[in-house]
């Protein structure tokens, strides 16, 4: 078990860094954009999979904190404190040095939060609004459920797009990158960034990160807290009676999952340069359950070869107009005809379900 | 606030709340036969609306209106039968996904069809001006065909439910599905006569309420979030509930333009939805014992 | 070990449970009986924390436990099956039973997550005593198969063995005879007695006469909602108001 997990992992290594040479060679390197990109949004998708798939909770409203994760940042890491440099919560700021002075491209001063402290506040914010919001949403089943969550995700949709702070229905652009680690002598720094130049770097980080995060699901999904989390979705009344604190692991789950979207989102917010409202929008919860329903719902590995490569499609613009469209049907024939996933569907059991 | 406006207000309220209200009726018929929620319910009220706006080309309004119940209920039918009626025994996490699937569906294929444009059908009497003084306030006479609608419809629903040998199946079909079953009533085609019947309705209201709240591709997800809220506000199943906690949460909706921004308007509905899924699931008319008894 | 005092629980207008006290003392083999309806599995719910009693104490080695969570009621030790049987989906039979060394173990989430070197040794623990019990009750070579896809006396087998690996004081069995057939239901009983041996108690409510009088040590009898007797098997055998009850509806008592 232990042996093939890490075979395939490593094999997902050689497979990233094989699909990065091959652009290199053929020439063809601005698929990288789309594959960072899509690397991102898998995290969000594998994030996800452990809350649905294996706890058995749906959410209609992962997109929330996504832009939770992306329009936080965005918006401290943008907006001028200059004007409110004598507040003194900017000042405790300054001493405590979360700012960054800097020039923008009129030369004015501008004072904003540092991308680090900026990334750390939205996603211990997303946790936080997660556990809250967990706490009573968790309690409901079913429709219950997905209608609150549902309704979450509109409220943070209605927010951004009503919120003068987070750029109304424009959203928030020229958002800086995001250094990760500064260069150290030869080495140059790491940073997060949509310039043309960092386009390999910033692939390699988009999917170090990913594997990193499949690893540490992997691994709780093989751990005591794993098996307690598949016992909820099996039978809560069993689990319960085998002693699992239900609600408290459906909590943990339900604020990991958020604070994997936000991370996503500030994060692929830094690489893009900006985002919109549309992030936030309920289409792009929905986006989210089918990549985790395409991939067999209790499958990390099919999320995350469907979340990657049916993203990379839609990034590539292949389903045209009918993007949403596509992801909508794909939702109703995987659930008519595959409910355990595409990757799961052998003929003979499909056939034997068409005769039925 | 001015005792004009109050009124005013107070009537606008109503006006929305019933319309939430038949919404709210539409999901609980389909609830009731089959204890799926229909996330598709809003894209039955906005395709009502759409076709009779498109029909109007060529026909009389009230035969357009007509027109799109009956293709809006052929829409309902042809769902159930296509997707719906040969799962076997599917969970719920799976019925929710594909009637999430099916409203996108509608949704962008409305949107193939009509384009982004808002639409509207004109008002029923006279137009947009024209107005019915009523005491204090003045009205739009399209707010009496919005009220005569719904109780129309509840009227007739409680007559059929309660007086016709179909409408009296049905029930046994939400009582106790294998009984009813065994008493020689064919559970299926229960089912896709209460997608039909929710299907009608839906568009009924997506009708009547496009001169007011105009329609566009994208108009039923609000709709069918604010219809969700009323159908458990006022108890899931229960449609007298329904139109009483419609009212509810349209006069709630009215006065709150007073307080909140508008583009929070939608915020509030949802709130409410959050409090009463937390505090009391089964409605505000409702008890947790009877909740499980399904009734119409 | 466990003590009811007075136990009252309406459903609305229904008096589902009237007034039951009883004890049951460490060691021992206590089983409930009664007709239909007479309120078994609502007060195996109620004792096991899936409801709250409408009034009346229940004592849980020592602690008032009426109310309280069922998962903090199973981490006192008190473990159970149910009637029909509750199983993992998606789960093999091994994973199910090591889901119940649950309370046997304390590796969190985090630690989980970066497979932290100490909770190696506690996760081999967990498999190997997940395995003996496999083995224990003789359906050690299904421990990789899915346990909803087992045969149903087998499904029974892990759910049994979920229960024992939590090393319960209290071991409560919902109809553990149910649905088997003559020989499995002797295997049951032997099963019983074992579990007894190894020093948990048993408290079970059961349909099937035979095995109930085989291996009890004292019988709990209650019809509709009330305590009509309690005493040794052999007094419940003769007890005039117990054969009225019993003989009414159902005759293969004897």
């Amino acid at each position: 078990m232990q042996f093939t997990r890490s075979r395939a992992i490593l094999c997902l290594i050689l497979l990233v860094i094989a699909v990065q040479v091959l652009t290199r060679v053929t020439g063809t390197q601005f698929y990288l954009t789309q594959l960072t990109m899509a690397a991102y949004y898998a995290l969000v998708v594998i994030g996800l999979t452990v809350l649905m798939g294996y706890a058995g909770q749906i959410s209609l409203g992962h997109a929330g904190f996504f832009a939770i994760g992306g329009y936080l940042s965005a918006a401290l890491t943008t907006h001028n404190l200059v004007p409110y440099a004598h507040s003194p919560l900017v000042h405790f700021l300054g001493r405590i040095g979360v700012l960054v002075q800097g020039r923008d491209i009129y030369g004015e001063q501008l004072l904003t939060v540092t991308p680090w402290a900026a990334c750390v506040l939205a996603v211990v914010a997303a946790a936080v609004i997660a556990l809250l919001l967990g706490i009573p949403v968790l309690k409901l089943k079913g429709h219950y459920l997905a209608m609150a969550t549902l309704g979450f995700g509109i409220i943070i949709y209605r927010i951004a797009l009503a919120t003068d702070y987070f750029g109304e229905a424009d959203g928030i652009s020229d958002v800086p990158g995001f250094t990760l680690l500064p260069g150290i002598g030869p080495v140059g720094p790491l940073v997060v960034n949509g310039d043309f130049g960092n386009r390999v770097q910033n692939y390699y980080i988009a999917w170090g990160l990913l594997i990193v995060g499949m690893v540490l699901l992997l691994n709780l999904i093989d751990s005591r807290v794993g098996r307690a989390l598949r016992s909820i979705h099996g039978s809560e009344e069993a689990a319960e009676a085998a002693g699992v604190d239900t609600a408290r692991c459906k909590l943990q789950v339900f604020v990991l999952s958020a604070v994997y979207a936000a991370l996503a989102g500030v994060l692929l917010t830094h690489y893009n340069g900006g985002l919109g409202p549309s992030e936030a929008s309920v289409m792009k919860s929905v986006r989210y359950v089918a990549l985790v329903a395409v991939g067999g719902m209790a499958n990390l590995w099919g999320a995350l070869v469907m979340g990657v490569s049916l993203t990379f499609l839609s990034l590539r613009g292949v389903f045209g107009s009918y993007d949403d469209a596509v992801f909508g049907a794909i939702l109703i024939l995987v659930m008519l005809f595959a409910p355990d996933g595409i990757l799961g569907v052998r003929p003979g059991t499909l056939l034997a379900r068409l005769k039925r | 606030m001015t005792a004009d406006l109050f009124f005013q207000y107070l009537f606008a309220g109503i006006t929305y709340g019933i319309m939430y209200a038949i919404v709210a009726i539409g999901f609980n018929i389909i609830y009731n036969t089959t204890g799926i929620i229909n996330f598709a319910q809003g894209e039955f009220v906005m395709l009502g609306g759409m076709i009779a706006i498109s029909l109007l080309h060529v026909m009389p309004l009230p035969l357009a209106i007509t027109g799109a119940v009956v293709l809006t209920m052929l829409v309902g039918a042809l769902i159930e039968i296509l997707f719906i009626r040969w799962l076997d025994n599917p969970s719920v996490l799976r019925m929710i996904i594909i009637t999430i699937g099916l409203s996108i569906l509608i949704r962008e294929a409305a949107l193939h069809i009509w384009g982004e444009s808002i639409r509207s059908l004109p008002y029923f009497n006279g137009n947009e001006i024209t107005t019915v003084t009523l005491g204090p306030v003045r009205v739009s006479p399209q707010v009496f065909w919005v009220i005569g609608v719904c109780g129309v419809i509840v009227l007739l629903l409680s007559l059929f439910f309660r007086m016709t040998p179909l409408g009296r199946e049905m029930r046994a079909c939400a009582a106790n599905r294998r009984a009813a079953v065994l008493c020689g009533i064919n559970a299926r085609n229960m089912v896709t006569f209460s997608f039909m019947l929710s299907a009608g309705i839906g568009a009924l209201a997506g009708c009547v309420m496009s001169p007011i709240t105009y329609t566009q591709y994208d108009s039923g997800t609000p709709l069918a979030i604010k219809g969700f809220t009323v159908a458990i506000l006022g108890g899931l199943g229960n449609s007298m509930g329904a139109v009483a906690a419609g009212i509810l949460l349209g006069i709630i909706e009215a006065y709150s333009i007073s307080f909140v921004p508008l583009a929070f308007q939608d915020a509030i509905s949802i709130t409410i939805l959050l409090v009463i899924l937390f505090v009391r699931p089964h409605g505000l008319f409702g008890s947790g014992e009877t909740a499980r008894l399904k009734e119409f | 070990m466990l003590e009811l005092k007075r136990i009252n629980k309406y459903f609305g207008g229904l008096h589902a449970v009237n007034d039951v006290s009883f004890r049951v003392d460490r060691g021992m083999i206590k089983a409930v009986i009664g007709p239909n309806g007479a309120g078994k599995t609502t007060l195996f719910n109620l004792i096991a924390g899936n409801l709250a009693p409408s009034s009346g104490e229940i004592r849980f080695r020592g602690r008032a436990i009426q109310g309280m969570k069922p998962h903090r009621i199973a981490a006192l030790g008190m473990a159970r099956t149910f009637q029909n049987i509750k199983l993992f989906q998606g789960m093999t039979a091994l994973e199910s039973v090591m889901v119940g060394r649950h309370v046997r173990s304390r590796a969190g989430f985090l630690a989980g997550m970066f497979h932290l070197p100490w909770t190696w040794a506690e996760e081999r623990a967990i498999r190997e005593r997940a395995m003996e019990l496999l083995e224990l009750l003789g359906i050690a070579e299904f421990a990789d198969v899915e346990a909803t896809s087992l045969a149903f006396g087998q499904q029974r087998s892990v759910e049994m063995a979920r229960a024992l690996a939590m090393e319960p004081h209290l071991l409560l069995l919902d109809e553990p005879a149910a649905g088997l057939n003559i020989y499995e239901t002797a295997e049951v009983a032997r099963l019983i007695s074992r579990i007894r041996d190894m020093g948990i108690t048993v408290l079970l409510v059961e349909h099937d006469m035979s095995l109930v009088m085989d291996i009890s040590d004292e019988i709990v009898v209650l019809s509709f909602g009330e305590k009509i007797a309690e005493d040794i098997p052999s007094a419940i055998q003769q007890n005039p108001e117990v054969i009225r009850i019993y003989l009414g509806e159902d005759e293969e008592i004897a």
